[in-house]
């Protein structure tokens, strides 16, 4: 699949965008039929370059995909990870759903918001954290289950939601990975994980290479 | 019996790496696919009697002879796993992505399909990184891209992160979510195998569907039709989770009773505890009582003859702890916000269902109330019977009733005691 070649108008959109987010915006574009197969990558590299889905954003997605600003703010607003606010750099996000439920996710939300002091869905005024409740994440064998900016620690209890909580804010790690997160933090989990994996996140967008939101774990 | 987890059991650190697939028989179905040729490939899958692992368990053999002859066509493997309960295509992900891989080249093959995508949900970064570096491997050494091993065959893969939401799932929803759409089921016919992504013929299977099919090409479909009774063939993967013992992903051979899955599998219920219910297969199923089905079979037609399913094959167990009302609104949650939004008796019945729960676990239940849940279901889903009568595009919101049906069928009285005294029954008991 060969990266697309964008036209002076689609390069006028992203010119304010970092020279790997140009590539990778060619790159995806090359990997649909349809260009307008692109606008949820997009959507995630666009939240890279601006933080989240400013109306900026979406607009330059719009010229790169062919579609109008309301067509793309209707895909964006429809999905729940593509946040159309600032946020805090980590996403803590807590699965309430019912097997993680049964487990008491429920005290482990209500310990995650007390030690932040950000309520459910809210962002923190110095911009650290932001705390949601998010439905299944299929992780219901190690429930209950926390996210942190997607990467994933399975088997938390309320008082190691609290650890996991000032581990954040005081050590302020650049990159979060899962199986650090899990080795301190976690407790039971869904399956054997065997083995490390080399990449976690830097800003609450899924860490995966071709979106370019995927970093090196140490 | 292991089919799917054999390797990842074996070689416990590096299953997921192409050295170990290719040093463990890896690829070598893609082999004698090419042999064989396409129709022959088809011909296996047709045998195996396989059934789709995402949640309808539809025969994956006569999903595939729907496709429509027109070209280009496309095959989407389902990795939206979003039903709650459900954690088994993701250790397929992570543990053993070739397998994946393989199958969907063969698959592709067979299909006439030169373009594969693989849809995984976007709380999933740690498969889709692995995914993504076994599509990586698989182009490097040439089981993907133009004429793979000589073949003549072109397959490129594309792998595609979804943006949190359940119902793209559902297949022709996760088909406008692909095309950059709003993930909104679209209206049946035509089916996706007539007029799928970008309106050409499509399949769509789950990843669990079709990491099996390198094993049928290698062994032929009527050894896999040979494992477990007739109707319900293969080994499939079961997630354990709730109040038991060995929470888990189990590959089992069905026809075991829910005694034996529950108790021997599972190793039990915490602290010996009572059971009291489970949903034998996801959020969407209605649930299961001990008195009832403990020692029915496992399989995927008794469940549906006992008005329920194995959908997803996510079990999910509740001691006697457990609070019914408070149980039941969680799932009724689940559907109310993930429901899209098209259909008047799912935006609207999923809304009303969870504010009438809210009431009740606020103590402030009516005895009404009890009726009026019941009425909303039947709104959504007329005369509450098994498989649900339908009134929406998709089975989202018929799913929203089976807990409501549920505790009335079986925990009427809790339900009526919540409304009277405000505080569960459950939380009474553990007080004395």
């Amino acid at each position: 699949m060969k990266p697309a070649t964008l036209s002076e108008a689609e390069m006028d959109a992203i010119s304010d965008w970092s020279e790997s987010s140009q590539q990778l915006v060619r790159e995806l574009l090359g990997k649909y039929p349809d260009k307008r197969s692109a606008v949820m990558p997009l959507l995630y590299v666009s939240m890279i370059e601006n933080g989240y889905v400013t109306a900026e954003g979406m607009k330059s997605v719009a010229v790169l995909t062919g579609l109008t600003g309301a067509q793309v703010q209707s895909v964006a607003s429809f999905y729940s990870m593509y946040k159309r606010e600032e946020l805090g750099k980590y996403l803590v996000s807590v699965c309430t759903s019912i097997s993680c439920f049964l487990l008491g996710a429920d005290d482990v939300l209500a310990a995650i918001e007390d030690e932040t002091g950000v309520p459910d869905g809210e962002t923190g005024h110095d911009g650290t954290f932001t705390v949601e409740h998010v439905e299944c994440n299929g992780a219901c064998g190690g429930a209950p289950v926390v996210l942190v900016n997607y990467e994933m620690v399975e088997g938390v209890t309320a008082e190691k939601a609290r650890e996991l909580v000032k581990w954040l804010r005081d050590g302020g790690p650049d990159v979060v990975g899962t199986e650090e997160m899990q080795q301190l933090f976690g407790g039971a989990k869904s399956f054997d994980w065997a083995v490390r994996e080399p990449e976690g996140a830097v800003l609450p967008v899924p860490a995966f290479a071709p979106y370019g939101s995927a970093r090196g774990v140490k | 019996m292991k089919i799917l987890t054999e390797r990842m059991e074996a070689h416990r650190t590096d299953s997921h790496t192409i050295e170990r697939y290719e040093a463990t028989g890896g690829y070598s179905a893609l082999r004698k696919g090419f042999e064989i040729g396409p129709e022959a490939v088809t011909a296996e899958v047709k045998a195996s009697n396989i059934r789709g692992r995402g949640g309808a368990n539809f025969p994956a053999g006569v999903k595939w002879g729907f496709l429509a002859p027109a070209r280009p066509a496309y095959l989407v493997i389902n990795a939206d796993e979003s039903e709650p309960g459900t954690f088994k295509d993701r250790q397929l992900l992570e543990r053993d992505p070739h397998q994946l891989v393989e199958g969907v080249v063969l698959s592709s093959y067979a299909l006439g399909v030169n373009h594969a995508f693989i849809y995984i949900r976007g709380e999933y970064p740690k498969p889709a990184r692995r995914v993504q570096h076994a599509v990586d491997e698989a182009y490097a050494k040439g089981y993907l891209g133009k004429d793979i091993l000589g073949s003549g065959f072109d397959l490129d893969v594309t792998v595609h992160l979804g943006g949190g939401a359940y119902i793209c799932g559902e297949e022709s929803a996760l088909l406008n979510s692909l095309e950059g759409r709003r993930g909104e089921p679209r209206i049946k016919p035509p089916f996706p195998a007539v007029e799928g992504l970008y309106s050409k013929p499509t399949i769509v299977n789950n990843v669990e569907t079709i990491s099996n099919v390198p094993w049928i090409v290698s062994n032929g479909g009527i050894a896999y039709a040979s494992i477990g009774p007739d109707t319900s063939a293969g080994t499939r993967l079961i997630s354990l989770s709730g109040h038991i013992n060995k929470p888990g992903n189990y590959e089992i051979v069905m026809g075991m009773t829910w005694r034996d899955l529950i108790y021997d599998i599972g190793g039990g219920i915490p602290g010996g505890r009572e059971l009291k219910a489970w949903i034998p297969g996801g959020s969407s199923a209605p649930w299961f009582v001990p008195a009832e089905h403990l020692d029915t079979p496992a399989t995927i037609d008794d469940v549906n003859d006992l008005g329920s399913m194995m959908g997803s094959g996510a079990v999910i167990v509740m001691d006697e702890t457990t609070d019914v009302v408070a149980a039941a609104h969680r799932i009724v949650r689940f559907y109310s916000h993930e429901s899209c939004g098209q259909c008047t008796p799912c935006r609207e019945g999923t809304t009303w269902l969870e504010r009438i729960f809210n009431r009740l676990l606020n103590g402030q239940g009516r005895m009404a109330d009890i009726d009026l849940l019941i009425d909303v279901s039947d709104g959504i889903s007329p005369g509450l019977t098994w498989p649900p009568a339908m009134t929406t595009i998709c089975p989202l919101g018929p799913s929203a009733t089976a807990p409501v049906v549920s505790i009335m069928k079986y925990f009427r009285d809790e339900v009526e005691a919540r409304v009277v005294s405000g505080i569960p029954v459950a939380l009474e008991a553990a007080d004395g």
